[in-house]
């Protein structure tokens, strides 16, 4: 089977029932994208697939076929995205292991919408669970984000 | 994993001072000698050098940590330590977690841990005296290179300055090593400090935000094998039997081995290992605890509340002053079992081979594990390396005194002959017990005719952390564990009460318990802090008022109260629906109190907006500060509206996010975080946030509705 990551074309032995992130993190070696549930409950897998932020570990290998996937590692070769500046700028991070998900679900909440609300903010990013309660810096962020990305 | 296996990294800590290309610190730790638990006493004559920091001939400053990163920002606040005193180029610091090693045992608990929100007071000393002596070396390099004396000789931002001459600590890094250490030094005067006290962005933001950070979770490397564990349904139980030819079938699946905690299913990667877990049939001798029910255990705590318990504080008379009293409150308190639910699931890699074994994990309690780890392998404690990868998230899960996690790593890789990594799913985790136990107090409150509490019989109900762990003979006093009652008996609010009395049942249940996040003042800050409320209103007295009154002789205390309450607008206007609660709590040697602005909406609280103000000594890192009081809150708040386990017939009711709730974005307030500027002794962060907010919220509710909410997670009676 082939899966299209980070532009890279990878040909992977996997069966096709197997959820995407264990193609990512334990085929293809790209741990950045994390286990969390299992279950879609808590966001940690977000990748996005042909641009739309989706939780790989409940999504079937074989469903991306033919589709692009972008995981943190691929976001930008040198964590320049604005989501990423704007994290770094305020702080944001703790333990961090849920960031790659809240990064990729900004990431791709600001590409639909690139002025968004308090309250689109929190539609898009409250399937992101935070340990930690980072949610204050991550609100600020996205907002942060939006004005780097409309400087850009 | 390259930089985790490097030998120099390990051998460095041979060598006393010198390493090629470099300067390593090196000093002898006071008290490291009567270093007790796990690890075997070394030798008292010769205590074995420390190493904090490496000076490289790049210029580089790698500092080495003693404690854990798990978000709490240690990370960045111990290095400004060194830096300060070293006069370090900030731009040049580079990070390690320490090896596992008796040299960086915990200054007070004297075994290499992290917890209690103890790192940085703890570290206050030591990590600036290795920065000043590494800055000592380097002037006496330079002196003698530049053929000046000492005192002619400044540092400045990573250079060596004497005249016009200059050197880089780099150049100078090699002849410093070869100096011998000085024998004392002197620490910069606080007005002098150019980094401690200043808001100090995280070093560990660029590996956090790219996927480059490593987690337990993503070590990796040839050969490297995955298994998930079937483990005991219920508490106790143990394995009759298993049938695991459906398991072997599924492709990936290496090997399927009995281990003491239950079956493991090793595979190529986790999702074979995950697959051939669901096919596994295991039969399990059920034990004592199959019978374990949620509302039975409540019952049985809230009886045990209405009989005399062992005392952990009396004076004078609590009946006889009770039956006096002109008013009096008896309440009910009760809190439910919680698991800690880090982000990232448990998880440990284990190699082993005939001289050595390696063990990669995210961990608070380094020494534990290198002691079972030695004790599993009958290998030496030195044969054990214990990398310490970053936590994603700990809150005291990840520092268990058996070091289940580890241990029962250690196991499936000895039984399956191989490197393996043990992975949690979510499920084990939210059922794997080790949980904050439920707890019930039972508190009647006798006050005088000014409204004052003049007597308190205070009852509390709830297991023991440290009954039948390694710290129970150190730790329990009469019977008295005391992370079960911190909070009540040493209550600023009861040492003006003359007739006290407080009393604790410790039942067991066959539930393992541990420490989470605040231990006993997650529990105790919400019953007192909500008593002081009910017995303030009582009186008709204004909640912030009546505290400031019982809190006059504890200026921390009434110094953060007066912050929070002015900062927060106290008594001012609030939009229609709307209600201001306070509570204050020290714990960790930090004080702290909340304001927290709640409306009800469609019959849900809803937590507007907090003001928290804490006095927590010197605050190294103020960003840091405000940034642990920011997740305190949101973790207090998933126990306060969200948060709960329950038993039915011996097993966890819940297995993961959709119903263990924590809290989410929608759900966070708007934080405002006041430190107040102190110099007086340092206490904690990273806990010391969570106490106040759930009786803060609670007593905004019963402002704004009339219900005094006596249990968590606050459920609103309609």
């Amino acid at each position: 089977m082939q899966v299209t990551v980070n532009g890279a074309k990878h040909e992977v032995n996997a069966p096709p029932d197997m959820p995407l992130l264990w193609v990512l993190r334990d085929i293809l070696g790209l741990t950045g994208t994390k286990f969390g549930c299992g279950m879609a409950q808590c966001g940690a897998c977000t990748v996005h697939v042909d641009g739309e932020a989706l939780r790989s570990c409940v999504m079937p290998v074989s469903a991306t076929a033919g589709k692009a996937i972008t995981t943190i590692e691929g976001l930008s070769p040198d964590s320049t995205h604005p989501v990423q500046r704007a994290w770094a700028e305020l702080d944001v991070v703790q333990c961090g292991y849920c960031q790659s998900g809240q990064i990729m679900s900004a990431a791709a909440l600001l590409a639909a919408k690139p002025r968004p609300t308090d309250d689109e903010i929190v539609a898009a990013l409250t399937g992101n669970i935070c340990r930690c309660g980072t949610y204050q810096r991550i609100r600020a962020a996205v907002h942060r984000a939006a004005e780097l990305g409309r400087r850009a | 994993m390259n930089e985790l296996t490097d030998p120099s990294r390990r051998d460095f800590l041979k060598t006393t001072a010198i390493v090629s290309g470099g300067l390593v610190i090196a000093f002898i730790v006071p008290g490291a000698g009567r270093f007790a638990l796990a690890q075997p006493a070394p030798p008292p004559k010769l205590p074995p050098p420390n190493a904090f920091l490496r000076i490289g001939s790049d210029d580089t400053v790698t500092v080495l940590l003693s404690h854990s990163e798990m978000g709490q920002g240690i990370w960045t606040a111990l290095p400004m330590l060194i830096a300060e005193e070293l006069d370090a180029d900030w731009s040049r610091i580079k990070v390690e977690h320490a090896p596992a090693a008796p040299v960086y045992a915990h200054t007070v608990f004297q075994m290499q841990m992290t917890g209690g929100s103890s790192s940085t007071w703890s570290e206050f000393d030591r990590y600036r005296q290795a920065g000043a002596m590494a800055r000592a070396l380097l002037v006496q390099a330079a002196a003698k290179r530049f053929r000046v004396k000492p005192a002619a000789v400044r540092t400045k931002n990573g250079e060596v300055i004497a005249g016009g001459k200059r050197a880089r600590y780099g150049e100078l890094a090699e002849a410093a090593g070869k100096l011998p250490p000085p024998k004392s030094v002197k620490l910069k005067d606080p007005k002098d400090w150019k980094i401690i006290g200043k808001a100090t962005k995280r070093l560990d933001t660029p590996e956090k935000i790219s996927g480059r950070a490593q987690f337990g979770m993503d070590v990796h490397f040839p050969g490297l094998l995955t298994a998930v564990v079937e483990r005991a349904p219920v508490f106790g139980a143990t394995v009759k039997s298993f049938d695991a030819a459906a398991a072997k079938a599924v492709p990936g699946v290496r090997a399927v081995v009995q281990v003491p905690s239950g079956v493991a299913v090793v595979a190529d990667h986790f999702w074979a290992a995950k697959l051939g877990r669901d096919a596994l049939k295991v039969d399990w001798d059920l034990g004592p605890n199959a019978g374990l029910d949620s509302t039975a255990l409540h019952e049985r705590f809230r009886q045990l509340a209405g009989t005399p318990g062992m005392v952990a504080d009396q004076a004078g008379d609590a009946a006889g002053a009770l039956a006096k009293a002109a008013k009096t409150i008896e309440a009910e308190y009760a809190v439910p079992y919680l698991a800690h639910a880090p982000m990232e699931p448990l998880n440990c890699t284990v190699r082993i081979t005939p001289e050595r074994c390696e063990i990669w994990t995210g961990t608070q309690f380094q020494t534990m594990d290198q002691g079972v780890a030695a004790a599993i392998t009958g290998l030496k404690p030195e044969q054990i390396t214990v990398h310490t990868t970053f936590l994603g998230g700990g809150f005291g899960r990840r520092a268990t005194p058996t070091s289940d996690a580890v241990s029962e790593a250690l196991h499936v890789a000895k039984a399956a002959n191989a490197p393996v990594k043990t992975v949690w799913t979510r499920e084990d985790d939210v059922r794997g017990g080790y949980y904050r136990s439920a707890f019930v107090h039972r508190v009647r409150a006798g006050a005088g005719a000014d409204g004052l509490p003049l007597a308190w019989h205070h009852t509390v109900v709830g297991q023991s952390i440290l009954v039948g762990t390694p710290f129970e003979a150190m730790l329990v006093k009469n019977g008295i564990d005391d992370t079960s009652v911190e909070g009540v008996h040493d209550s600023p609010y009861l040492k003006g009460v003359p007739d006290r009395r407080i009393e604790l049942h410790s039942p067991k249940t066959g539930i393992p318990v541990l420490w989470w996040r605040s231990v006993g003042h997650s529990h105790t800050a919400f019953v007192m802090e909500s008593m002081i409320d009910e017995l303030a209103l009582a009186a008709g007295k204004d909640p912030v008022n009546y505290r400031r009154v019982l809190l006059k002789d504890h200026p921390r205390s009434l110094g953060v109260l007066n912050l929070a309450a002015q900062k927060a607008g106290w008594g001012g206007a609030l939009p229609a629906g709307r209600a201001r609660g306070v509570a204050v709590h020290e714990s960790f040697g930090s004080f702290v109190a909340q304001v927290a602005e709640v409306s009800v909406e469609n019959g849900r609280i809803r937590v507007h907006r907090v003001v928290c103000a804490i006095d927590c000594g010197v605050a190294v890192n103020p960003e840091a500060v405000a940034a642990q009081m920011e997740s305190g809150i949101a973790f207090g708040l998933s126990a306060a509206l969200r948060s709960a386990l329950h038993f039915k017939d011996g097993r966890v009711q819940e297995s993961n996010f959709h119903d263990y709730e924590v809290l989410r974005m929608d759900e966070m307030p708007r934080v405002e975080t006041h430190i107040v500027p102190s110099t007086a002794k340092m206490g904690g962060v990273g806990e010391v946030g969570v106490p106040p907010i759930a009786p803060a919220v609670a007593n905004a509710v019963a402002v704004l509705t009339g219900q005094r909410l006596r249990e968590l997670p606050l459920t609103l009676r309609t």
